[in-house]
């Protein structure tokens, strides 16, 4: 099963994974998966594609309730509640486990609707002033302030696509998450808004505990701290990212990291 | 009789043409140096096929429109023609009957003064066709040989023959428009007509509607002409109070079947849904005047009105407005659905409930095709003429109560055009007028429901 390297110092776990196996249909995406999301550090997931990382990282804000075959068996806590409890309350759980996708994903609405959207929902500011701070403060930690302060009125589908997924991180981080899921993020991006994306992962690193999947296995290296190997819907090794990648315990994590398949 | 024949002379003359060329490139092929040539043998006999076929069906189109008057200059100036009278209904008749006689289509006349024209048709009529079939058969003969004669090896039939095609689709596509034009200019004609009789601002500014159709028409009474009632009923009608039904039903479906139901609710219910649009409108017609009208009316007697009408134009409105629910929610489910799947996890992943991704995100994301969606559906049913006709009253009437009978533009068109009156009276052509108005309305409604659609598209491409 799961190789776990030795050497990892006890953390507080933000969240934690427990014989996670998950179901579309009759097929099983994920394999008794089990992990500790640490809450101060990057935890990087990489895999072949269709190896479940997705799927995975899609269980830890229940965003699979959304597709109605999928189904997960096991055990996800957040600060040690059962997230998949009946008496969980989905709209809490994500305004706690924010997310970035693949693709950016801006509303069509102005720069300043976009991230005013989940303080509003979830109640989060009294009055406009507070609001206002709330936007600012948001833009100004996704490193995009600078940039669209002074059109904030303007469509966020208008900006570039690394300005859009900075305005997602944004969006996402408005709503004060403790855990950020980001799955591919930079995957739409060219290298230069890939560069800004990581330099604000790493920024944004200690403030929230972050999840991010990737291809990139430069790019794990570069953000993550820990880092997990799937492959074929199991998790095949995870530990600190410096000995996954230069001291690999698996030989199919060695594999994939030298490039042989994937 | 003859334009049959000639059509199918030309047909024929084109296969003959068809089946020369085709021999005469094969043997081109044959001969030409490297047995090649630079269009496939069969373009070289379209090409000639063609150029037959086209030219004799122009002339065919031709002769048939200008044939009937040689014909008739020919029996009117024998002498048989001489005592016919001068002008009008009578004389035209005689001729007419003569002509039937003389092509067979009657066994025999009974005006005796049809009977002495018979001859002269008939010497007419084969004088012209034998004419026509000359000349088709000359036309046939010089365009396939001069097509003929170009065919040589590295002739490009080919590209000709494509272009001849392209422009033979062209001309297909151009009828609708054309169609359009023609309507527009007849109706505008009449509409000339009408206004030179009474004036455009009585018409479109006055309050009162009840032409007299036994009225002098030289000298209508422009007060009488006030279409201000009917362009109140047809809105209140089909723009109010049908789309008081339509928008939230529809929209409420749309969301329902897009957002909430699972595949086999849907799999039933939008089919369902569909089969509304397939119902005739006089079907509804009768629904609206046998069932809902009456009930309308009991409930307005329960309700305390005295004497209400029993044909209201809520009862219409309501009918229209079931109708027209399938154009609003199958318009609003193609744009909701046409919101990207991303936009919507967006917005649930920041614990956003279904119902505040469909409030905030999804419906404003679709807004934009839900709008083109009811304009569309509000030119639909301004239009709509069976259930008015049926179930609102001919009475025009300019008021806010929906219990009230109330009449539209559409049920005054068939009033005024069935109505008693020659054509040429100005209660009668009140109706050109009014189908102009009409037609300029959903035009304009169509045209900006379509920009914004194209609009709406572009933005998530």
């Amino acid at each position: 099963m799961t190789v776990v390297h030795e050497n990892l110092e006890a953390t507080d776990a933000k969240m934690s994974a427990r014989d996670v196996s998950v179901f579309y249909g009759d097929k099983k995406a994920i394999d008794e998966v089990s992990i500790e999301i640490p809450t101060k550090y990057v935890t990087a997931f990489i895999g072949p594609s269709g190896c479940g990382k997705s799927t995975f990282l899609r269980t830890l804000n229940r965003m699979n309730d959304t597709i109605p075959s999928a189904r997960v068996e096991g055990d996800i806590t957040l600060d040690g509640e059962d997230i998949y409890r009946s008496k969980m309350d989905v709209v809490q759980l994500r305004a706690r486990v924010g997310m970035v996708f693949q693709k950016p994903n801006p509303f069509p609405k102005s720069i300043y609707e976009n991230i005013a959207y989940g303080p509003k929902i979830h109640g989060l500011a009294e009055g406009k002033d507070e609001l206002d701070a709330i936007v600012e403060r948001s833009l100004k930690r996704a490193g995009l302030w600078e940039e669209v302060k002074d059109r904030l009125q303007d469509s966020g589908t208008a900006l570039s696509g690394g300005q859009q997924q900075r305005l997602c991180i944004a969006r996402a981080i408005a709503v004060d998450p403790e855990v950020i899921l980001m799955d591919e993020p930079c995957s739409a991006l060219d290298p230069i808004a890939t560069a800004k994306i990581e330099e604000l992962i790493a920024e944004l690193n200690g403030r929230y505990a972050i999840v991010i999947v990737t291809h990139s296995m430069q790019q794990a290296a570069r953000v993550s701290q820990r880092t997990a190997f799937f492959h074929l819907g199991k998790m095949v090794e995870y530990g600190r990212t410096s000995d996954i990648f230069t001291n690999p315990l698996e030989q199919r994590t060695q594999d994939y990291i030298t490039g042989r398949y994937g | 009789m003859s334009p049959t024949i000639l059509l199918l002379l030309a047909l024929g003359l084109g296969l003959a043409g068809w089946l020369a060329a085709r021999a005469r490139a094969w043997t081109l092929r044959r001969e030409s140096a490297d047995g090649r040539l630079s269009s496939l043998p069969t373009y070289h006999a379209w090409y000639v096929a063609l150029w037959i076929v086209l030219p004799v069906l122009a002339f065919i189109a031709l002769w048939s429109a200008i044939a009937p008057g040689l014909i008739s200059q020919a029996v009117l100036s024998s002498p048989a023609a001489a005592d016919l009278p001068a002008f009008g209904f009578q004389r035209q008749t005689i001729l007419n009957e003569a002509r039937a006689v003389a092509t067979g289509a009657a066994p025999a006349v009974f005006n005796p003064q049809a009977r002495d024209l018979v001859e002269p048709f008939r010497d007419a009529l084969s004088y012209y066709n034998t004419i026509g079939i000359v000349v088709t058969l000359l036309i046939a003969f010089l365009a396939g040989t001069w097509a003929f004669l170009r065919l040589k090896p590295d002739f490009a039939a080919r590209t000709r023959v494509e272009r001849i095609v392209m422009a033979i689709l062209l001309a297909a596509s151009l009828v609708a428009i054309l169609t359009t034009i023609g309507i527009l200019a007849s109706l505008i004609f009449e509409t000339v007509r009408f206004f030179g009789l009474v004036s455009p601002i009585d018409f479109l500014f006055g309050t009162h509607w009840g032409p007299d159709p036994m009225a002098n028409p030289d000298n209508p009474d422009a007060s009488r002409y006030g279409a201000i009632p009917l362009f109140w009923g047809t809105l209140f009608i089909g723009a109010i109070i049908a789309m008081i039904v339509a928008i939230p039903l529809g929209l409420m479906s749309a969301i329902y079947l897009t957002q909430y139901a699972n595949p086999k609710v849907r799999s039933w219910v939008k089919p369902a849904l569909e089969i509304l649009a397939g119902v005739p409108t006089v079907v509804y017609g009768y629904f609206a005047a046998l069932t809902i009208a009456p009930a309308i009316r009991d409930l307005a007697i329960d309700l305390g009105a005295s004497n209400p009408s029993s044909e209201s134009a809520l009862a219409a409105g309501l009918v229209m407005g079931v109708m027209i629910i399938p154009f609003v929610s199958s318009m609003a489910d193609d744009s909701i659905a046409a919101v990207p799947q991303s936009m919507r996890d967006g917005s649930l992943a920041m614990g956003a409930t279904t119902n505040e991704t469909i409030r905030r995100v999804l419906v404003p994301a679709a807004l934009p095709g839900i709008v083109a969606g009811v304009m569309l559906a509000i030119s639909r049913a301004i239009g709509e003429t069976m259930i008015v006709v049926m179930a609102a009253s001919t009475a025009a009437n300019l008021s806010g109560n929906p219990l009230e009978s109330m009449t539209t533009v559409t049920v005054q068109i068939v009033a005024m055009l069935t109505g008693e009156g020659s054509f040429d009276h100005p209660a009668t052509l009140s109706a050109f007028a009014l189908g102009f108005v009409l037609f300029m309305v959903t035009l304009g409604l169509n045209f900006v429901a379509l920009r914004v659609v194209k609009r709406y598209r572009e933005a998530y491409e």
